[in-house]
């Protein structure tokens, strides 16, 4: 045991310090960046090329090779589709909104509330009721759509906006979500004075628990309005055919038929994601922040 | 009797109202004691009562829906049908193939999918300038409406002037016959694949690299003893320490894949028609659901089919994360 072992060779100094750090703590390359540039490139070019086609002529979009760089025919193209007699466009959009500021609104008064009682407050069955809540995470929404329909006919909903937006009013993952928040932010000695000057429920939720927990608010606001707006399915069964489609609804429409007419769909399509793009500048940081805290796919 | 989850030892175990110097009145100790014992359960209300009308409910009376008779253009035509919807499955071709689809299509989206998160993760797991930049960036396709994406992809891989056939025309094929990619089983699931990958690559990513930050630093300072470059440090120590993410986006790519409708449904060259192509060639499940209910009117055999449809999705999600499971556990 005495004997020394011989030294290593000794590796190339700059190399030793790379080895063994974590990956998060190594600088990135020029090959990093490259690979990521590619990426974003790759992640915007769908949307580029919407806005290409929304932008052009007929003869534009059909010419070979296609042409990449965006025409000036957008107004022109978002006019036809606004003023589209069979297709209710403009009011698709502001269905859109209403639906997904109804939803989020409520999501968020809802979860918070519910996220604040799991949290904070000790009653009976409660870590029971949690995991119940999380079990519903877990149900395909697929499973129950014929009788959520049967349903909606018979509380004489369907075909209304709120057929797309009752059984949207809260979330399982806005009550987990909101209650992990709340555990970790909102210390249990604030509340507990509180409740000793006499303060009810409601008001320590009112003025110790809702200013504590905005950002969590901005995260879960934008994921909902983000899902709420893209929504497709469930509106398309409910909405399609009648007068107050979504604009992902009306979107369907204006791709059906026999004569499609391309750059007109697509400069609606662009019309219809122009309000997420700008949530996205405004609060991405946000919306990353939300997944990075494990969101789920809606 | 305290109200909050772990309230020192040391504060007096009565309830707040009755050491408030101002507890006299009768009314007062009834709100206090309303406040405490029933108005929880008042704030979790709205979540269980929601979920029992909109999610509870619908799940149980699809049982029964999928056991009857139930056409919306016949409403005369009613009663038990007992098990003949399912037995109608059984020998419906048009189920077996929007079923061999389902799973085409899922493969091809999934596993590109999240072995391309794991580099983009992996990409984004540096020493960044502008690192929230980069990540709002990869989320791009998450927000854009699936809708709107799904519309542009049908022009992209449309057979006459698309730009998919012109990128393959530039390295020199199908110049003399362009591909019809909604003609075959493979072209279409490609093209279906991709949106699919493309919509859903930057979300995984995320959720990759909030899993990989977390992974404490000297388990990397201890590799550096085998001297393990990045790619070793990425498949040895990276992917085995974030395996619990990893089964949870199997998952959820498996919940989500098999329920698969938007993509299909608006590559069709007529969206109303939910035929999935001429032949059914890219026909999912969930859109010969959406077909059979609301196009057909037979709402007792949708409901039968997406009985079906969870049943698969329930099989499917669970052999999955157990491979996954043994998949990471192996590597360790």
């Amino acid at each position: 045991m005495t004997a020394v072992a011989p030294p290593a060779k000794p590796l190339k100094p700059r190399r030793r310090a790379e080895i063994g750090r974590a990956p998060q703590d190594t600088r990135g390359t020029w090959r990093t960046y490259i690979a990521l540039v590619a990426v974003l490139a790759l992640s915007a070019f769908p949307l580029y090329w919407m806005f290409v086609i929304a932008t052009s002529t007929d003869e534009a979009v059909s010419q070979i090779p296609p042409s990449v760089v965006p025409g000036g025919e957008f107004v022109n193209n978002l006019r036809e589709v606004f003023t589209l007699q069979q297709v209710y466009f403009a009011a698709s959009l502001i269905n859109s909104f209403i639906v997904a500021i109804v939803v989020t609104a409520s999501t968020l008064f809802f979860c918070s509330l519910a996220g604040f009682a799991f949290a904070k407050l000790r009653f009976p069955g409660r870590d029971k009721l949690m995991v119940v809540v999380i079990l519903t995470l877990t149900v395909p929404n697929q499973l129950g759509i014929v009788a959520l329909y049967i349903l909606m006919g018979k509380l004489g909903w369907n075909g209304t906006l709120l057929s797309v937006i009752a059984p949207f009013l809260v979330s399982a993952f806005g009550v987990f979500y909101m209650r992990q928040f709340i555990m970790h932010s909102v210390p249990d000695e604030l509340v507990e004075s509180a409740r000793m000057d006499g303060a009810l429920t409601m008001r320590v939720y009112w003025s110790i628990v809702l200013p504590a927990i905005r950002p969590a608010l901005a995260v879960l606001g934008l994921l909902t309005f983000v899902a709420t707006w893209n929504e497709f399915q469930w509106p398309l069964i409910q909405l399609n055919g009648t007068e107050f489609p979504t604009s992902m609804v009306a979107l369907s429409d204006l791709a059906s038929g026999n004569y499609v007419i391309y750059r007109r769909v697509l400069a609606g399509a662009f019309a219809a994601t122009i309000p997420l793009l700008v949530l996205l500048v405004l609060g991405g940081r946000q919306i990353v922040r939300g997944i990075m805290e494990g969101a789920v796919k809606s | 009797m305290s109200l909050t989850r772990s309230a020192p030892p040391a504060v007096n175990p009565e309830p707040a109202h009755r050491r408030a110097p101002d507890a006299g009145p009768k009314s007062r100790n009834w709100l206090h004691r309303f406040d405490n014992k029933r108005v929880p359960y008042l704030l979790i209300s709205p979540f269980f009562l929601l979920f029992a009308i909109f999610g509870l409910f619908p799940i149980v009376f699809n049982g029964v829906v999928a056991l009857r008779n139930w056409r919306l253009d016949d409403p005369t035509l009613t009663g038990w049908a007992g098990l003949a919807n399912f037995e109608k499955l059984i020998h419906d071709d048009a189920f077996w193939n929007a079923l061999f689809n389902t799973f085409g299509i899922f493969i091809l989206a999934t596993v590109p999918q999240l072995l391309i998160a794991l580099m983009v993760a992996n990409l984004l797991n540096r020493k960044l300038r502008a690192t929230s930049w980069w990540r709002v960036g990869v989320l791009l396709p998450y927000v854009t409406p699936v809708a709107a994406s799904t519309l542009v992809f049908a022009v992209f891989f449309s057979r006459d002037n698309g730009m998919a056939n012109w990128l393959l025309s530039l390295v020199g094929f199908g110049q003399d016959a362009p591909l019809d990619w909604r003609a075959q089983k493979w072209s279409a699931w490609l093209a279906i694949a991709t949106m699919v990958n493309w919509k859903w690559i930057g979300y995984n990513a995320l959720l990759y690299l909030s899993a990989m930050q977390s992974i404490p630093k000297d388990v990397y300072e201890a590799a550096a003893v085998d001297g393990a470059g990045p790619w070793r440090q990425l498949w040895r120590i990276t992917v085995p320490m974030i395996q619990p993410v990893l089964v949870f986006t199997v998952v959820l790519s498996t919940i989500g894949g098999l329920q698969l409708f938007n993509e299909p449904m608006l590559f069709e060259e007529n969206p109303a028609a939910a035929s999935g192509g001429s032949n059914g060639q890219w026909q999912t499940i969930a859109q010969l659901i959406y077909k059979v209910g609301w196009k057909d009117l037979n709402l007792g055999y949708a409901a039968a089919m997406s009985w079906a449809l969870f049943l698969i999705i329930l099989i499917v999600a669970a052999l999955n994360a157990l491979a996954t499971n043994r998949l990471g556990g192996g590597r360790r």
